[in-house]
């Protein structure tokens, strides 16, 4: 038998929400359990707020980029900007990030180069970036996959004597996968302290989540593997800030953490998808009024610590990062066909020399 | 010198690689306090500790994916899949990410793990128990294939794989397990990627690996007795593969048979021919022939024994191997219409 009781595991009955939707701390009924969630500081929300007024600005460059064929593909993270910033906030810079395609922003809020963070939608690699030097895995696009690999790493950080963290972002029909209750189950059993983080943005693609799950939340798949659990307001950063950090706070003792954040998917699944053939407008307005950016301005003014200054700044910063990557991306990238052939093993095989020999004296000779 | 088991023999390399990297793990269904459903990890629980080897809960794509997860945290697991076919549920965890990973992220990560595999029939396993998987692996680039046919070939080859700085799926001809052999177990110290001729001979070249190697040293025995000499190959690796001592063996003979347990269609022995021909086609005196199992689910235990490639079946290749000059006619266009 466990030691768990098993109402210790379950989440909120409703999503932890602290700011309602014009940005006014809302009631004690919606906020139940809030009152046991550490309050982010007003320094630490003014800087959620540039963060994600930078990496919205971002995530429209990236889609832009998609118009101009300087990206192969981008999948927008526009309205789930609270999860993203407040995932790239919690981690600590010894702590592993394990990202998903859609999860390009918290990457670049976590301080990865954008144009390297862009490689795989890029097209010119498969991950553009230094996993090691960034504790950031490889952007993971089948699903669930890399909640097994983050749990691995976690217990692998546990037993050198790390306190040291692995956070993996899924989505919501991620949370069918079979991948993801194995990654649930071994990280109960091995104490792995890893934190799940599913950004339940309403869509698997086009398949709405009431396809996907009858579980009144999907935090409550936590408590089947004896894996704590809580479901969040994913549009309330401060509410989002607070979970995250108790989350991480208990996987740092040696327990995993499940948290659901509620959110939406603004955009369609990527450029190449048309969301108008699966669901109306209108709802997708509704959700525009649950804006987490503009929730937190009108929070932050509220308390008189958000200025026109700080709002200009913030969009400055954004302007530059936004130009930067413009720039950067305009420029054609470095191919080297040979290459393919490098790091497929430690020491390539002879057969591999013999085909990267072929593929070598084709280009010699279409440069002749 | 007492006999050593090709079972003892895994169960040393796995203790003498512990012994000598404290960041080798083993762990997988039943191996800490048991043993492993065949011993191959017997005592390690004990003599190492839980931390060392260790069970873990009944899911395969779980075992896979923590393990790289591990990998990627500084360990070198060895991890266990009880049955061939129970391997399956980690499929996309081995193709997609620990064949792959050290080319997704252009060197900075790697995948120092083995997969041990016990595969392929002859023991009177029930069906899902006793399948010739290695094609589905062999397909896959970045990972390495080794089987063993001999008991010290399955102490050497084991303990470098678990060396390997790649993924390396080792699969344990069960039906072997139980062989044995007075030797004193030897490491012999070069990479992966090596086959050996254990029998030489002048006429026909036969290419085997892990438990086809015994059916085809039993047919080279048979076909002496008649006159002919056959040159045994066993591949060892499958990946890398030897090309270099596949082709100079058929080159010297000029007639090639390639003996697998696995169903023949698009199995790894047609990689063999395909390559043979490829290469040594102005050597050849006859078309290179297969000897597989049917192209057929792995039938009931009582039956295996009609499926399973045996010493008749090598030697009336080898007889058809044109050795009078005439085509085979059961490959005649339009033979059996």
């Amino acid at each position: 038998m466990s030691d768990h009781i098993a109402t210790d595991l379950l989440p909120s009955a409703t999503p932890v929400r602290y700011l309602a939707e014009d940005g006014t701390p809302v009631d004690g009924r919606d906020n139940g359990r809030l009152a046991g969630y550490p309050q982010p500081s007003v320094e630490e929300l003014r800087d959620a707020y540039r963060r994600m007024v930078v990496g919205r600005r971002f995530d429209t460059q990236a889609t832009a980029l998609t118009k101009q064929g300087r990206l192969a593909v981008y999948p927008s993270s526009r309205g789930q900007e609270a999860c993203q910033i407040a995932a790239a906030m919690v981690l600590r810079e010894d702590d592993w990030l394990f990202p998903t395609y859609r999860d390009t922003m918290a990457m670049v809020s976590r301080g990865l180069d954008p144009v390297e963070a862009l490689g795989l939608l890029r097209g010119d690699a498969h991950c553009g970036y230094d996993p090691n030097a960034t504790r950031t895995a490889p952007q993971c696009t089948p699903l669930s996959t890399q909640t097994l690999h983050a749990t691995g790493l976690a217990y692998a950080l546990r037993r050198k004597g790390t306190d040291s963290v692995a956070l993996a972002l899924i989505g919501d029909g991620a949370t069918s996968e079979g991948d993801f209750h194995e990654a649930l189950n071994f990280a109960a059993v091995f104490e792995a302290p890893v934190v799940f983080l599913v950004q339940n943005n309403g869509f698997a693609i086009s398949v709405p989540l009431e396809k996907q799950s009858k579980a009144p939340s999907l935090a409550y798949k936590g408590v089947g593997y004896g894996v704590r659990a809580e479901q969040v307001d994913g549009n309330d950063p401060v509410a989002m800030l607070a979970v995250l950090h108790k989350a991480f706070e208990h996987a740092r003792a040696g327990r995993p953490f499940l948290v659901e954040a509620h959110t939406y998917r603004i955009e369609a699944h990527t450029n190449a998808d048309d969301a108008t053939r699966y669901r109306d407008s209108a709802e997708v307005d509704r959700w525009l009024d649950a804006d987490p950016l503009a929730r937190l301005d009108k929070h932050l003014r509220s308390r008189g610590a958000l200025t026109d200054e700080d709002i200009a700044e913030a969009q400055a910063e954004g302007e530059r990062l936004a130009a930067d990557l413009r720039g950067r991306m305009n420029a054609e990238p470095h191919l080297d066909p040979l290459a393919m052939f490098d790091h497929v093993y430690a020491r390539p095989t002879t057969q591999l020399v013999e085909q990267r020999d072929l593929l070598a004296a084709e280009l010699k000779a279409q440069e002749g | 010198m007492a006999a050593t088991t090709m079972a003892q023999a895994l169960n040393r390399a796995l203790r003498d690689a512990m012994t000598d990297d404290e960041r080798v793990l083993v762990f997988g269904e039943d191996v800490g306090q048991l043993g492993g459903v065949f011993r191959i990890t017997d005592g390690l629980t004990r003599d190492f500790g839980e931390q060392r080897c260790f069970d873990t809960p009944l899911a395969e794509a779980g075992i896979v994916g923590f393990a790289l997860g591990m990998a990627m945290g500084g360990f070198r697991p060895v991890v266990e899949m009880q049955f061939d076919a129970f391997a399956y549920p980690a499929f996309e965890q081995i193709t997609s990410h620990v064949a792959k990973l050290r080319n997704r992220t252009r060197g900075h990560l790697s995948v120092p793990m083995v997969i041990r595999v016990p595969y392929a029939g002859g023991i009177g396993g029930v069906e899902h128990h006793c399948d010739s998987s290695e094609a589905y692996y062999v397909h896959t680039p970045g990972l390495k294939v080794v089987s063993p046919a001999t008991v010290n070939d399955a102490y050497t080859l084991l303990r470098e794989a678990i060396d390997d700085p790649d993924p390396v799926v080792f699969m344990e001809p069960k039906k072997l397990y139980w062989s044995k052999e007075d030797i004193e177990l030897r490491r012999v110290d070069e990479p992966l990627g090596h086959a050996a001729i254990r029998r030489h001979g002048k006429d026909v070249t036969l290419v085997a690996y892990g438990p086809s190697v015994p059916v085809a040293m039993q047919a080279a025995a048979a076909a002496a007795e008649e006159g002919v000499e056959l040159e045994v190959i066993d591949l060892r690796s499958l990946v890398p593969f030897d090309d270099d001592t596949v082709m100079r063996s058929v080159r010297r003979t000029g007639r090639c048979v390639v003996v697998q347990e696995a169903s023949g269609f698009a199995g790894f022995g047609a990689e063999i021919v395909a390559r043979i021909q490829e290469r040594c086609f102005h050597s050849l005196a006859a078309p290179v022939i297969r000897v597989a199992g049917f192209d057929i689910p792995y039938p009931p235990p009582m039956l295996e024994h009609s499926h399973l490639p045996s010493v008749d079946r090598v030697l009336d290749a080898v007889d058809r191997l044109q050795f009078d000059d005439e085509p085979d006619h059961r490959y005649l266009t339009g033979a059996h219409s």
